[in-house]
């Protein structure tokens, strides 16, 4: 059974819904060594798909190739096509500019990292970086992204100071909130609650759910119970292949590969 | 051996053999302690008696006669007017040449060269460079800048020569300045479609101009102390003139001949003032090492100041 056929077969309360990124025959080289070997599947828009899978599977580098981060270092290939719905943009096509791509795909890191600016400029730096300098229009999208990314209480009253003298969990919101600024159609989250306690952990993965009313999201975690509570849809990797993929409900409750059950049992990883 | 309470008691010469074990094992550490202690104090010594003998000579020559006074025949006529102007402009030019071309080698060889054999290469040279004898650089001043660019025994290119001399130091303080930098944030920045330019301008070198200004600054306080390179491109040890003034009264306002005159500079001053017989000029030689010196030690200060701000500013 090929993992798109799995995808086909979804029930369990999770809706049919149209394709954000449809991804290709995805391999990934590091160097000769292949990381990702023919990674096919379609993620589902307005929908969080989450990656699961043990160290070292190929799950974070199968994200950082649909935001082309991996063009930043030497000796890297991809091959096959990842393509974005509705425009059928390629992002690995020929010509392709990373800079556009991630232009279009937000990306949470596993470490908040903020940039030693002001609250307010980390938000604004993707919309200055897309051409807004207005004030008027900045203060706007500034307060509407805060507002999603849940922090904008915490911080409305200092906005200009520092946004290093945030906790870590208000961080990282901040960090989501400068991601989903400039309207990105998907956003990437590269475990982004492993640097955080258990409260922010959950403020996190609320926020994540209340997010897929308007981006796609697609989530790496290693955390299963994570992936469980917030995710619709579930892929899991193993050894850079993708070995399941399907409704989050059927993989965990019902998984038709026994890497998948064994994974998701405990008894690996 | 006895038992008390389920607790195994050893016998009172165990722990007499340990404690004097322990006690001779530490003598180690007591003897270094010591020693050590002996080295920083002799070292600060020598820098406090070579203070004292400086200040004991010169301050007392030290005036504002001696500020504004060319040199002269007569030790107490004589002052190192043309000496600090000399060492100012050729600081300028030292500065306004070393700063961009190591700030912009650094960044390019930590941002944007492909790690391969040829920039491991130019790396390794770098580092060589850094520690090439200062007198070199002046025959090679002396044969690019002044002969086969006919820049001639001047203030450019003294500075030329002094720039190329400190050009390495800058260039490993760009480097280790941006190295500081967490991968991360250049990926954050990445992430949100900014260019490798934009990563550069808006976050690197914000991020690390506390670390660049204070390489820079040692790198300045370097120069200032040379005299090897700029008596080999011939910079004169006699001058009662002042170089022309760069600030005109009359269009177009800004003048740059003073870049191609003659000069002298501080050291060169004081070790003409030092190497003459007799001592009348040794006070004047004195007072000139002491301005010297507290030039150097206030910008190594303004260096540690401006760390410290930096690292107070900027936490990952």
């Amino acid at each position: 059974m090929n993992p798109q056929s799995a995808s086909s077969e979804v029930t369990g309360g999770v809706n049919q819904s149209s394709t954000k990124v449809r991804i290709e025959k995805l391999s990934f080289f590091y160097g000769t060594h292949q990381v990702l070997k023919s990674v096919s599947m379609d993620i589902p828009a307005l929908q969080v798909t989450a990656l699961i899978g043990p160290s070292g599977c190929g799950k974070t580098t199968l994200l950082r190739c649909l935001n082309r981060m991996h063009d930043l270092y030497p000796g890297n290939r991809y091959e096959g096509s990842v393509h974005v719905q509705p425009d059928g943009m390629d992002i690995l096509g020929p010509g392709m500019d990373p800079i556009q791509v991630r232009m279009r795909f937000g990306m949470v890191f596993q470490k908040p990292n903020p940039f030693p600016k002001s609250i307010y400029e980390n938000v604004a730096y993707g919309l200055r970086l897309q051409g807004m300098n207005k004030r008027r229009d900045l203060d706007e999208r500034v307060e509407k992204a805060l507002r999603e990314a849940a922090i904008w209480d915490e911080v409305k009253s200092r906005l200009h100071q520092m946004a290093h003298n945030l906790s870590g969990g208000q961080q990282q919101r901040l960090c989501i909130a400068r991601a989903i600024a400039t309207d990105p159609d998907v956003v990437l989250f590269d475990e982004p609650t492993s640097a955080l306690d258990p409260i922010a952990t959950s403020k996190i993965e609320e926020l994540i759910v209340e997010l897929k009313k308007r981006v796609t999201v697609l989530i790496v975690t290693h955390n299963l119970q994570q992936a469980g509570r917030i995710s619709d849809m579930t892929a899991f990797m193993y050894l850079g292949e993708l070995v399941e993929f399907g409704s989050t409900n059927q993989l965990f409750t019902n998984p038709s590969k026994p890497q998948t059950e064994d994974y998701i049992s405990g008894r690996f990883g | 051996m006895s038992c008390a309470g389920g607790f195994i008691v050893l016998p009172e010469h165990f722990f007499q053999r340990q404690k004097k074990q322990a006690h001779q094992r530490r003598a180690i550490d007591r003897w270094f302690q010591r020693i050590g202690l002996l080295l920083t104090l002799m070292t600060l010594g020598i820098l406090g008696i070579l203070l004292l003998n400086l200040v004991g000579n010169g301050l007392m020559r030290i005036d504002w006669q001696f500020l504004t006074s060319f040199p002269s025949r007569r030790a107490g006529e004589a002052g190192v007017l043309s000496a600090w102007v000399g060492t100012l402009l050729l600081m300028m030019v030292t500065a306004g040449v070393a700063i961009p071309f190591g700030v912009a080698a650094g960044i390019y060889l930590e941002e944007y060269a492909p790690k391969n054999k040829w920039t491991d290469f130019v790396e390794i040279n770098i580092a060589n460079l850094a520690g090439v004898p200062s007198i070199l650089y002046g025959l090679m001043a002396l044969g690019l800048f002044v002969y086969q660019f006919r820049f001639g025994q001047s203030i450019l290119s003294g500075g030329l020569a002094l720039a190329c001399l400190v050009l390495p130091i800058v260039i490993v303080a760009t480097r280790e300045s941006l190295r500081t930098i967490p991968a991360n944030i250049r990926e954050a920045a990445f992430a949100l479609g900014a260019t490798r330019w934009q990563a550069v301008w808006h976050h690197l070198l914000p991020y690390s101009t506390g670390g660049i200004a204070t390489g820079v600054i040692l790198a300045m306080s370097r120069a200032i102390g040379e005299s090897a390179p700029l008596i080999t491109i011939g910079a004169l040890t006699f001058i009662a003139f002042l170089p022309p003034t760069p600030v005109l009264s009359h269009p177009p306002f800004l003048s740059f001949e003073w870049l191609f005159s003659p000069f002298t500079a501080l050291p060169i001053q004081m070790f003409n003032w030092v190497s003459r017989p007799g001592e009348d000029f040794q006070p004047n030689a004195a007072a000139a090492g002491l301005i010297l010196m507290l030039i150097t030690l206030s910008m190594n200060g303004a260096a540690i100041l401006l760390r410290k701000r930096a690292q107070r500013n900027i936490k990952w």
